[in-house]
């Protein structure tokens, strides 16, 4: 509990800092900011509207202030190219991603451990040198290239699944429909995070498995099968988690990617769309809730990692 | 007649200090209120249990630790400012041998290291001094060539001692200079150390968890219990003749050939240590007055004290 | 680095390409991409931005363009070639830009630690609180879009990585000893930064780049793909998958070609890495990262030859055992033992380091590591059955059962993340079938027989949470867990303080009176042994060079490494100087032919080195493996 509560405020600074580092995205714009945000079509009165918003005309930290009780109030300002309040469209757009990447983070858990397992369990084994391998592959491949073969193998082709959108457009709506939609772009998102998941699996099991307290089980008479699976998995899981953590940073970001090819209508797609159209303080807005949502999570990962190995007191 | 090296209420704090963001750790108090004297060409012995504070002590004196507080004087003098800790007066041989060699420096280099920094030797001069230190130690001139890897612990050690001598340091600290060596190497280090004493004037700080190392080697022996001398005493009796409980404790669980294994003693080295006499809670002889009040050193003979009320007079 | 050292790194380097085909193969591949790539102005491509309407969508194959052209008649080969080439370049500035900030906040942190780590830490922890390339996004944002700019995004998005393992391995080594030395040799921060933490970091910071660039690579197409990369005309190998990405159905090749380059550059890329890691990481060079078996692999030579075993407890004959692994000597670690335990007796087995008695120890159940451990000879009995013949469940049932093991490290040999309790139950229960909470049971009487001070509330908790001498006793208890007939302690006080070695030492004693047990002692310490033991084998070399009953051999050692053993450890009260045994003892990987003692012993004469000594019987209890002993027969 106490652990807990200890944890919880370092987020407090971290999140500070992120709130830091995203408003000053602002001092590097080109000119002058309320231009540069509102883009060269702005109406004088946009803009006059912004400088109040933003208190450009006071020093930078003051400024930061503002920005910052502004958004701990949920005012994210407006989106000029969507002419809608910029957390309305965040959130909309942000469940999406939630979906696809939850998806696949769940994918790549699941399959990454299984493989990493069997790798080390099977060492220079055919199977292990296959699956070795295939995890090469993983970490190597475009994730946005994958996706357009998976387009254009199993929907143009195969025409099994949709290529695009998270419903159909016509009679679109339930769950199946969701899931069919989803199927393509979670496999698609999560290759790469599997790949780096079950190489890491691999090499944390076969360290843990020379290590002396395997020989002292063994050396106990306990089965073969116990030693592997639980003494050394448990040990392993304590180096797993915290890059599984990792991971969910990659798969978040990796959306991008695979939002924009499928079109999937995600926080990704939306946030390459703001920076074309200049649309900053959607990318702001966008920036701040994909990235704290990631502390959170990974504040999960430490709890988790936390009630698994007792070690941690502070 | 100016000691050669002397600490007076040396201590160090760990932890406590502020950190940028969190609350700071709770102190630990690593060595508390340290004092000695060592003459010239004497060797102190410090014994002492894992976690007592041995190695802590040991990298004050040699000036790698600064003391959170209390001094220490090299010659009567305070440490300088300059190239090295107290200038290479005061050298140290490592408990781990190789540890204590760059894995990716020839040994020439590493032995050349102190004769050009500290003495400011040209080459051939610094060729010239290594040659006559490998001859000091029994080690081949052809082993100037080789990485630290190649060489085995005994002969690692070695060189460890010809880089410590190379400074022309008045003292030596030795931190466990034996204890990662194989047991017939041992010997061969530990007289080795004592022929050098003898042939280049130098003071000895030996630090080591055994007993009979300490014995054979040191003058005096001072017994370290939580990071504070309980005993400062001769070698020849300070097991035999031990007064303070915890020097008698220790005495008695050394194994020694034909002995049965000692009725022991309950306990072990506490974690943070309480109010009073630290050996309190391990102590036969205990009573209240030890658990209210730290006992401070009683003088036995001019420069050795025990730090107990209640020492054990009769010897054994 | 000398040159010859130099060479001799590629040199091994070199043979490790060899070995690993895979990371050959990597190189291979990358050599020839980026030859190609770096020759683009030399080769005869036509111009990769020359539009070519009437041209357009030309199917690979098509005349004049062998990869075909893309929506502006474009040669797709040209601009392939061109697209690698600005790729690579990208992807290798970028992770250099990547690996020198990163070093040098890396370096700075873990060198001078305390505040300055701490401020630094704290930055990189808030550019590690972005989800990966939602900061490369961002800084596009802010930078606007822009190959160079997507080049900075993405360094200043590795630098976290590099940072935090070149932070990890500078404090590990500004801690070494060697870095102490060097102050007091007198040399200053600069130049033991330079000089000795530098050199040792440098193999980290290859690896780290080893593993990045490829993602580097990866992201800065990503990037261009999004438009946010390289601006037309000029095109990377993202630019053009981005471009072509709206022809997919029409005219696939135009984005698939490029997009399948990306995969070949960085599968080769990390390939390659995974070689140089193998090659840099001293552990995975040792091969030590393979998973030991759970019995050491047999193969004896003698298969055939059987002893009869008479009725010892446990009989150990012309017991072999070597390490062998690739590209390193063999090790004859253990080299023809023999060994007689009687029912409730206590053997001593004392020896130098690498003398093998813990492998000795450990493959009497087949427990020393394998690979590299193999058991090359010999029969171990225990109560006439030869356990080295056994198979597996068999082995397993005595394991524990009638034969337990305590460790010299109870720290290692405890699982980290098991309660003592759990780990004690798991111990009765995998022998004998019970419920759990009769196991918990008989897990609470066995920590109170071993004098655990608050039975109950230990049971509870971590092996961490236990002091050394603690959890050497729970170490005990688990041994004793199913009332083995013969208990096998490798040096079981080695790492306890004096203290606490008397309590373990005192704890022996009376379990083993109390139970009747046989035990072998494994230990380096003659007074120690003296205590406990009934009899006392001494090893050296891998063989037994002499065997005895306890005070006998203590009193008048026959064998002159015997002698030099109990001379030359100095005694409390002793009040000499030890006497030293010359030399070293010899390596497991070049024993000499006679007496391994021979290049030590004063008492040598041709006939010791001329071939190998017989063990010879000195009296009814007494063997010695000597030419010329000290005590005649
Ligand atoms: N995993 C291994 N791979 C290669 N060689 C090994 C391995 N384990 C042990 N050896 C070799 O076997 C020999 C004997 O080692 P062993 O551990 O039995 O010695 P020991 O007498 O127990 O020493 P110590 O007192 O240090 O415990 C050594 O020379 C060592 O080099
Ligand atoms: S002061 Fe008291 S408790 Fe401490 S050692 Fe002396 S008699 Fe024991
Ligand atoms: S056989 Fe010869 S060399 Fe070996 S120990 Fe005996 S006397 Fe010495
Ligand atoms: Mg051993």
């Amino acid at each position: 509990m106490r652990y807990c509560l200890k944890r919880l405020m370092a987020v407090v600074p971290v999140l500070l800092g992120l709130t830091v580092i995203v408003f000053s995205m602002l001092a590097f714009l080109p000119g002058d900011p309320a231009t540069a945000i509102l883009g060269p079509y702005a109406t004088p009165d946009n803009v006059e509207r912004l400088n109040r918003q933003l208190g450009l005309d006071k020093p930078p930290a003051q400024q930061y202030l503002i920005w910052l009780g502004n958004i701990l109030q949920g005012d994210f300002g407006r989106s000029y190219s969507l002419n809608r309040p910029v957390l309305d469209e965040v959130l909309e757009r942000f469940s999406a991603t939630l979906v696809l990447a939850g998806a696949a983070l769940l994918l790549c858990t699941l399959w990454g451990i299984l493989i990493g397992v069997r790798c080390a369990v099977a060492q220079y084994g055919w199977s292990d040198r296959l699956l070795t391998l295939a995890a090469v592959a993983g970490i190597s491949v475009p994730s946005f290239w994958l996706g357009l073969l998976a387009i254009l193998a199993f929907s143009v082709h195969l025409r099994w699944l949709p290529a695009s959108g998270m419903f159909a457009v016509y009679g679109g709506g339930g769950a199946a429909d969701l899931v069919r939609h989803l199927i393509l772009p979670a496999l698609t998102l999560s290759v790469v995070a599997t790949g780096v998941i079950a190489r890491l699996t691999r090499s944390a099991m076969l360290e843990v498995l020379r290590q002396d307290f395997v020989c002292a089980a063994r050396a106990r008479g306990i089965g073969e099968r116990r030693v592997i699976y639980r003494h050394a998995f448990k040990a392993a899981l304590v180096t797993i988690i915290p890059v599984i953590g990792v991971q969910a940073g990659f798969v978040l970001g990796g959306a991008v990617y695979v939002e924009t090819v499928f079109q999937w209508p995600g926080v990704g797609r939306m946030l390459v769309q703001a920076i074309s159209t200049r649309d900053i303080q959607l990318v702001q807005g966008g920036v701040v809730v994909v990235a704290a949502s990631y502390v959170l999570f990974n504040l999960l990962a430490d709890l988790a990692q936390h009630a698994l190995d007792p070690k941690i007191k502070t | 007649m100016t000691a050669a090296i002397e600490a007076r209420n040396l201590s160090k704090t760990f932890g406590g200090e502020r950190r940028w963001f969190g609350r700071a750790r709770p102190p630990v108090c690593a060595v508390r209120e340290v004092s000695f004297r060592v003459a010239a060409g004497e060797t102190l012995g410090i014994v002492g249990e894992s976690g007592c504070g041995k190695t802590t002590l040991a990298r004050m004196l040699a000036g790698l630790l600064p003391p959170s507080g209390g001094r220490i004087s090299v010659d009567g003098k305070e440490p300088r400012a300059g190239a090295g800790p107290w200038g290479g007066l005061v050298q140290y041989v490592f408990q781990d041998p190789l540890g204590a060699l760059n894995p990716r420096k020839t040994i020439r280099q590493i032995m050349h290291a102190p004769l050009r920094h500290l003495l400011g030797m040209d080459a051939p001069a610094r060729e010239a001094r290594v040659a006559e230190l490998f001859d000091a130690v029994n080690l081949h001139l052809a082993f100037l060539d080789r990485y630290p890897h190649e060489f085995s612990g005994g002969q690692a050690q070695r060189i460890g001692i010809a880089r410590a001598l190379a400074a022309n340091p008045r003292i030596v600290v030795l931190d466990e200079p034996v204890s990662a060596l194989d047991v017939s190497v041992q010997a061969q280090v530990l007289n080795l150390l004592a022929d050098l004493r003898r042939a280049y004037h130098l003071t000895y700080l030996l630090i080591s968890h055994d007993l009979a190392v300490v014995e054979a080697v040191s003058d005096r022996v001072a017994v370290l219990y939580c990071g504070a001398i309980v005993e400062l005493a001769d070698a020849a009796e300070v097991f035999a003749r031990a007064r303070h409980p915890y020097t008698r404790l220790l005495a008695d669980s050394a194994p020694v050939p034909g002995r049965p294994p000692a009725a022991a003693a309950p306990g072990e080295l506490p974690d943070a240590p309480t109010r009073g006499c630290a050996f309190a809670a391990r102590c036969s002889r205990a009573d209240a007055a030890c658990r209210q009040r730290a006992p401070e050193p009683v003088y036995t003979r001019k420069e050795n004290y025990v730090r107990c009320f209640r020492p054990l007079e009769t010897p054994r | 680095m000398s040159g010859a050292r130099f060479a001799a790194s590629f040199a091994a380097l070199g043979a490790l390409l060899l070995r690993h085909r895979l990371a050959g193969l990597g190189a291979l591949v990358l050599l020839v991409v980026a030859a190609l790539a770096a020759a683009a102005p030399l080769l005869p491509l036509p111009n990769p931005d020359l539009t070519d309407l009437a041209n357009r969508l030309q199917r690979p194959g098509a005349p004049g363009h062998p990869l075909g052209t893309d929506h502006l008649g474009r040669d797709l080969l040209a601009r392939l070639v061109w697209g690698t080439r600005l790729s690579l370049a990208v992807g290798v500035f970028a992770s250099l830009i990547a690996a020198l900030a990163g070093s040098c906040i890396g370096i700075a942190a873990g060198f001078f630690g305390g505040r300055t780590d701490n401020l630094l830490m704290r930055g990189i922890d808030m550019l590690m609180a972005f989800p990966y390339i939602l900061l490369a996004l961002a800084i596009v944002a802010a930078l606007g879009p822009g190959l160079l700019n997507a080049l900075y995004a993405v360094a200043i998005v590795n630098i976290p990585f590099f940072a935090r393992s070149v932070r990890g391995a500078t404090a590990a080594i500004a801690h070494r000893e060697f870095v102490d030395a060097a102050r007091l040799a007198g040399m200053r921060n600069w130049r033991i930064i330079g000089g000795e933490i530098l050199p040792n970091v440098a193999p980290v910071i290859t690896i780290a780049m080893s593993t990045t660039i490829g993602w580097m690579i990866l992201e800065t197409a990503g990037l261009s793909f999004l438009g946010l990369g390289s601006q037309p005309p000029q095109a990377d190998l993202g630019s053009m998958l981005g471009e072509g990405r709206n022809l997919l159905i029409n005219a696939p090749h135009v984005s698939v070609v490029p997009g399948a380059m990306i995969f070949v550059v960085v599968v080769s890329i990390n390939l390659l890495g995974d070689g140089v890691r193998d090659w840099l990481d001293p552990r995975l060079r040792a091969g030590q990262l393979s998973r030991p078996a759970a019995v050491t692999r047999i193969e004896r030579a003698d298969a055939g030859a059987a002893h009869r075993p008479d009725g010892a407890l446990l009989q150990v004959r012309g017991l072999r055992t070597r390490f062998v692994s690739a590209g390193a000597r063999t090790q004859y670690a253990v080299n023809g033992v023999d060994l007689t335990v009687d029912a409730g007796q206590c053997l001593g087995l004392i020896g130098e380091s690498g003398s093998g008695k813990s492998v000795t120890a450990l493959s009497l159940l087949g427990l020393a590591p394998s690979p590299p451990a193999v058991i090359g000879g010999g029969r171990v009995y225990l109560a006439g059955e030869d356990l080295l013949a056994a198979d597996f469940e068999r082995l397993r049932a005595i394991r524990g059962r009638r034969v337990a093991y305590i460790f010299q490290n109870p720290m290692a040999a405890l699982h980290p993340l098991m309660t003592v309790g759990a780990q004690l139950t798991e111990a009765i229960r995998c022998h004998r079938r019970m419920p759990r909470q009769a196991a918990l049971d008989e897990a609470l009487g066995l920590l109170r027989q071993v004098r655990m001070p608050g039975a109950a509330a230990r049971a509870r908790q971590y092996p961490h949470e236990l002091s050394g001498g603690m959890r050497q006793r729970v170490g005990i208890a688990l041994a004793l867990a199913n009332a083995p007939e013969l208990v096998i302690a490798d040096e079981p006080t080695t790492a306890l303080d004096v203290t606490v070695q008397a309590q373990i030492l005192q704890l022996l004693a009376q379990l083993r009176r109390e139970r009747n047990l046989a035990l072998i002692f494994v230990t380096h310490d003659f007074a120690v042994l003296s205590q406990l033991c009934d009899r006392v084998a001494v090893m050296y070399a891998g063989r037994i060079v002499e065997s005895g009953p306890t005070h006998d051999i203590l009193a008048r050692p026959a064998h002159p490494y015997t002698a030099g053993l109990i001379r030359c450890a100095p005694r409390l009260g002793g009040g000499r100087r030890p006497a030293a045994i010359p030399g070293l003892p010899p390596a497991a990987d070049r024993l000499p032919r006679g007496c391994a003692f021979a290049p030590r012993c004063a008492r040598r004469r041709e006939a010791c080195e001329a071939g190998k000594v017989a063990s010879t019987r000195l009296s009814a209890a007494r063997r010695v493996r000597c030419l010329y002993p000290l005590e005649a027969a």
